[in-house]
């Protein structure tokens, strides 16, 4: 009978179409968004222009960064560094919530002039553009959602290398997390140039 | 495990006492179990309801709600037939129960998950019970949330939505804790083109879970978004497109079908040689067009969308795909019928469910293609010709592939044996029912009675009566198969390992079957159609 406990290829294997099921989620609104683009092009244009690209290019700095120190951290525990494998996935973690913090700031900026989803301003703004900030507010949104979700499967695996539930013999936990991880990292690569660098 | 506890019946199993014995345990079987009973009980829900929407059918104007109460009933009655019955049906209870078994594994890829996904199932339906009897009323949208009724409506789309998108995932996860399984956990020596024909349904099954149901879940939390927010992606005033709404939606809910369906054919194909003593004609046809019907239906949604305001490029490309579809389907028919032809049949209820199962889903499948081709179908869109259509293919498909299930597989799951001279009198009620019930719908739908109306011109009287009293005749019929099949849970003639002599490999274990499945490493002797030479059950006459 086929041994069903730990089977290593087998939980990558079932990541990997989670990870399809995650793109696929992002794929509906990537559709939105094109064919809004699509019906709205010099609007969305103009839009895309009051988004401060240095939030977002730091961001995009951030989360690339932390994708590093995440396969890092899979490479420190292949070597049995148990010590290195949480330091560097700690930094990890804190890159995240420098995205977060970021992003904060960045959504406050934006309701402080009075543009967040129905707002009056927003709703005086032509249709192209109500329909870019709605974009806008919905896709990084989501994303911003999964980078929680990303923190607290990071912070889960933290807990598991502190106690050697993952180890140097098993560590499919901390690579599952790490594929999560650039996954949200690969999403954000697409939404930063859809939304802040739109020519 | 000590060899003695693994020849236990899986039944008796329990890590945990009463009840927790069966919500904590990651027995696929168990599972399964769970599935099933729970999806039953909420499909007798949805019957009820359904009755009770032929009753205030029965006669035009008021007979006995209001037309807000009749409004919110076809759309519960269609969310919970849908979204709890039909989809996590065959594939989470009977795909649960036998998928590792047929493969020869002790367990699924992910047992926990399985476990998980279920509890997902639970949620979802605890939620969707919730916006029943909670806020401004249960919602009124029909179960397909079109906006912008959807984005407007005081009633409590919200949480139902929510609901929708849980149970999404929790099939999603059921899809691919199968595909991992099928892939990683096949004893050895079953190569592809050994497995059984249910395995390659559940595993066609499964990748359209995890394709789609995402696009489904973006969907309903777009509904979600919108409500609580405002933001306007589907509302022309602040430039968004309804008609988006509706290409997003059936992007999943027209392969969502095929999630219905294919795995009630996968049933059929089981149980059709088995009873017909012969090897099933055309496996790979059988096994490939599974492949194909998932593939070929992801490509036809907008056919729900002609009267839309389409391009008519649009419509003609869609009409075209939408018939390429019946190309797979018919080869299977043909494959059933041509292992049935020259065969020596032995009539048994499940086959004559899987009979039934053809009968009907023939009759879904032609008036699917007077909805396909977008000429015809402009004229009978939103009829009660959809109802019927719609009826005789996942009711009479999945539905009585489902029964069909029910009673084929029953000896194996409880070691005992039904009444089969109830079983077919409740069979043949059922069949009759069934077709007084959705027959005239066909009928009244073409003379132009429009679907979810709560009243209606006299000239569709006629029509209504008929049909409520089939529903009736159906009724009498559900009762005495679940009261047969009930019964005989514990009071049963006794069985042995392989009532029906089948070949493969859930028959060659006890029924039920131990913990882990096989009392020994499980053996490949012979093709799961192979029926030469299987042993004679000495325990069964
Ligand atoms: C005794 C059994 C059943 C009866 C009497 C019944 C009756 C009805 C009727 C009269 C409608 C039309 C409501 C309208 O359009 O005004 C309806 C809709 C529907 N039924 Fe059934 N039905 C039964 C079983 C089922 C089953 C087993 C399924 C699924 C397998 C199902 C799925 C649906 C769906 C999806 C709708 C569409 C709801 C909507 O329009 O939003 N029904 N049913
Ligand atoms: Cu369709």
């Amino acid at each position: 009978m086929s041994n069903i406990h730990k089977d290593y290829l087998g939980s990558k294997f079932g990541m990997w179409l989670f990870l399809f099921t995650e793109i696929l989620l992002f794929g509906g609104l990537f559709i939105l968004y094109s064919i809004y683009l699509h019906k709205y092009p010099t609007e969305f244009h103009l839009a895309g222009k009051e988004l401060n690209v240095y939030f977002g290019g730091g961001n995009t700095v951030a989360l690339v960064t932390s994708s590093l120190f995440m396969a890092m951290s899979i490479s420190a525990i292949q070597k049995d560094d148990k010590k290195l494998a949480i330091t560097f996935l700690s930094i990890t973690l804190a890159l995240a919530f420098v995205f977060l913090t970021n992003k904060y700031f960045e959504w406050g900026a934006k309701f402080h002039h009075g543009i967040y989803p129905d707002s009056p301003a927003l709703l005086e703004r032509p249709k192209g553009e109500i329909i870019f900030f709605g974009l806008y507010f919905v896709m990084t949104g989501l994303h911003g959602i999964h980078v929680i979700i990303g923190a607290i499967i990071i912070i889960y695996t933290l807990f598991m290398l502190k106690y050697e539930k993952v180890n140097k013999d098993d560590f499919v936990l901390l690579e599952n997390a790490g594929l999560y991880w650039h996954l949200v990292d690969l999403i954000w690569i697409y939404l930063f140039p859809l939304f802040y660098l739109i020519l | 495990m000590d060899k003695n506890s693994e020849v236990i019946p899986f039944l008796n199993d329990n890590k945990y006492p009463g009840i927790f014995g069966w919500i904590f345990s990651t027995d696929h079987k168990k599972i399964g179990l769970l599935y099933m009973y729970s999806t039953l009980i909420l499909f007798i829900i949805g019957v009820i309801i359904g009755l009770l929407i032929r009753i205030e059918l029965i006669a035009p104007g008021k007979t006995i709600v209001d037309p807000q109460t009749y409004n919110a009933f076809f759309t519960v009655h269609g969310v919970i037939m849908i979204f709890l019955f039909v989809i996590p049906s065959i594939p989470a209870a009977f795909g649960n129960l036998f998928l590792p078994i047929q493969i020869g594994a002790e367990d699924v890829a992910f047992p926990k998950l399985n476990l998980f996904s279920w509890w997902l199932y639970i949620i979802g339906l605890i939620l969707i019970l919730f916006s029943l009897f909670t806020g401004k009323g249960a919602p009124d949208t029909g179960w397909t949330f079109y906006v912008p009724f959807s984005e407007f409506t005081t009633t409590n789309v919200s949480v139902a939505v929510i609901g929708v998108f849980i149970l999404g995932f929790s099939s999603i996860l059921t899809g691919l804790n199968f595909i991992t399984t099928v892939h990683r956990l096949r004893m050895p020596e079953m190569k592809w083109m050994k497995m059984p024909l249910f395995v390659w349904a559940l595993y066609a099954t499964a990748w359209i879970q995890v394709l789609a149901t995402p696009i489904l879940g973006i969907t309903v939390l777009l509904i979600f978004v919108e409500r609580m927010f405002g933001i306007g992606l589907f509302d022309p005033a602040k430039g968004g497109d309804p008609i988006l709404y509706q290409h997003l939606f059936w992007i999943y809910s027209h392969p969502a079908v095929y999630i219905m369906v294919v795995p009630a054919m996968g049933v059929i194909t089981e149980i059709i040689p088995v009873f017909a003593r012969k090897h099933i004609f055309g496996y790979k046809a059988i096994a490939f067009s599974s492949l194909a019907i998932a593939f070929a239906g992801s490509l036809v949604w907008a056919h729900h969308m002609y009267t839309s305001g389409m391009s008519d490029t649009a419509v003609i490309i869609f009409s075209f795909l939408t018939f390429i579809v019946a190309i797979p389907t018919a080869i299977k028919v043909f494959n059933w019928v041509a292992t049935l032809y020259k065969g020596s049949i032995i009539v048994e209820p499940p086959l004559l469910f899987a009979l039934s199962f053809i009968f009907l889903f023939s009759i879904g499948g032609l008036t699917g293609l007077i909805l396909g081709a977008a000429g015809t179908d402009i004229h009978v869109h939103d009829t009660y010709f959809v109802v019927g259509h719609f009826h005789y293919t996942i009711f009479g498909g999945t539905g009585f592939g489902f029964f069909g299930a029910m009673h084929y597989w029953f000896p194996k799951i409880y070691g005992r044996m039904y009444n089969k001279r109830i079983a077919t009198i409740a069979w043949a009620l059922l069949f009759i029912g069934f077709n007084i019930l959705y027959f005239p719908m066909l009928v009244i739908g073409m003379m132009g009675m429009p679907r979810r109306y709560y009243d209606y011109l006299p000239q569709y009287h006629t029509g209504h009566i008929i049909s409520t009293v089939g529903s009736w005749i159906l009724a009498v019929g559900l009762i005495i198969m679940f009261y047969n099949l009930f019964k005989s849970i514990k009071h049963g003639e006794k069985v042995g390992k392989n009532p029906w002599e089948a070949a493969t490999l859930e028959w060659t274990t006890p029924s039920p079957p131990p913990t882990l499945n096989f009392v020994s490493e499980p053996k490949l002797t012979r093709g799961p159609y192979d029926y030469k030479g299987v042993e004679e059950d000495e325990q069964y006459s």
